[in-house]
């Protein structure tokens, strides 16, 4: 067997995100799950971070405001007037 | 939803509730990425209109090699990029493609045991208490977590919004923002690792 060493608390923190998307090696995996199984604080870091990615989801993204959404339809239409009309003005 | 054919065929076709559906849709994450390159929100919002300029001029060029909305996202980028050089503003490499040079804690350190402790180097010195239920479905805690992810690098500020707020695969933000997977997840990481300090500060 390959000694490997024993992540510590402040180690497992910075691999919370590779832990959640699957792209921890299996080794650090193994780590991982090691830790988390004796370390209360881990345990509760970890169920922290899922929750607040949970929290996350429900923000509301910015609103897109009635002047952004009309200068945008207005370039819409000038580029559908143009399209329309053939060649652009003057060209 | 219409596929991406669909859809350029509704907006060669003029089609303006076509248009307003994915403006609506995409324009917060578009003005999230925006403001990776333009220091201000008003210059963000002209930058989106450019961005719309340059893709419906250029959509007979679509050939659905990536979805329309990696394209669309990746003209943001250039027309961005662009234009912070124009307005003389140099982003540095490292804020989007290297981001793993500047390292970052995710959690204080004085908030673990020295490297040297006798029987837990590394451990807990302050572990994460526990954060009451309550206190986090309150209205005013969605409020503070927009409040955190905006005070966010805009390069972390854009990644987590894409991630965690539209709900974005990882594929889809590496591929709009061409960022490798690595650093897309460094950035995902530091940003999650804030808000997370910041729920606890608030509500413990």
């Amino acid at each position: 067997m390959i000694d490997v060493e024993a992540l510590s608390c402040q180690e497992l923190v910075e691999l919370v995100t590779e832990y959640l998307e699957g792209a921890l090696s299996p080794a650090d995996l193994r780590r991982f799950d090691e830790h988390i199984g004796g370390c209360d604080g881990c345990t509760e870091y970890l169920a922290q971070f899922r929750r607040t990615i949970q929290l996350i989801g429900t923000v509301t993204p910015d609103d897109l405001t009635p002047e952004a959404e009309l200068a945008l339809l207005e370039v819409f239409r000038s580029w559908n007037s143009q399209e329309l009309g053939g060649a652009p003005p003057g060209g | 939803m219409p596929t991406d054919a669909e859809l350029v065929a509704a907006l060669r076709a003029g089609d303006e509730e076509a248009f307003r559906r994915i403006v609506r849709e995409w324009h917060p994450s578009l003005l999230r990425v925006a403001q990776i390159f333009v220091p201000t929100r008003a210059l963000a919002e002209e930058v989106v209109q450019e961005t719309w300029l340059r893709v419906l001029g250029a959509l007979d060029r679509f050939e659905g090699r990536s979805s329309l909305k990696t394209w669309v996202f990746r003209i943001l980028v250039n027309t961005a990029k662009t234009r912070a050089q124009r307005e003389g503003r140099v982003i540095p490499f490292s804020s989007l493609h290297d981001p793993a040079r500047v390292p970052e804690a995710s959690v204080d350190a004085d908030r673990f045991l020295a490297d040297n402790h006798e029987h837990h180097p590394g451990g807990w010195a302050s572990p994460p208490p526990e954060l009451p239920e309550d206190r986090l479905i309150a209205a005013e805690t969605r409020e503070l977590i927009a409040q955190a992810i905006d005070a966010l690098p805009a390069n972390q500020r854009a990644v987590i919004s894409l991630r965690d707020v539209e709900g974005w695969s990882s594929d889809e933000v590496r591929n709009a923002l061409d960022l490798s997977e690595v650093n897309q997840r460094v950035l995902l990481h530091r940003a999650r690792s804030k808000v997370r300090q910041a729920l606890e500060d608030y509500v413990t």
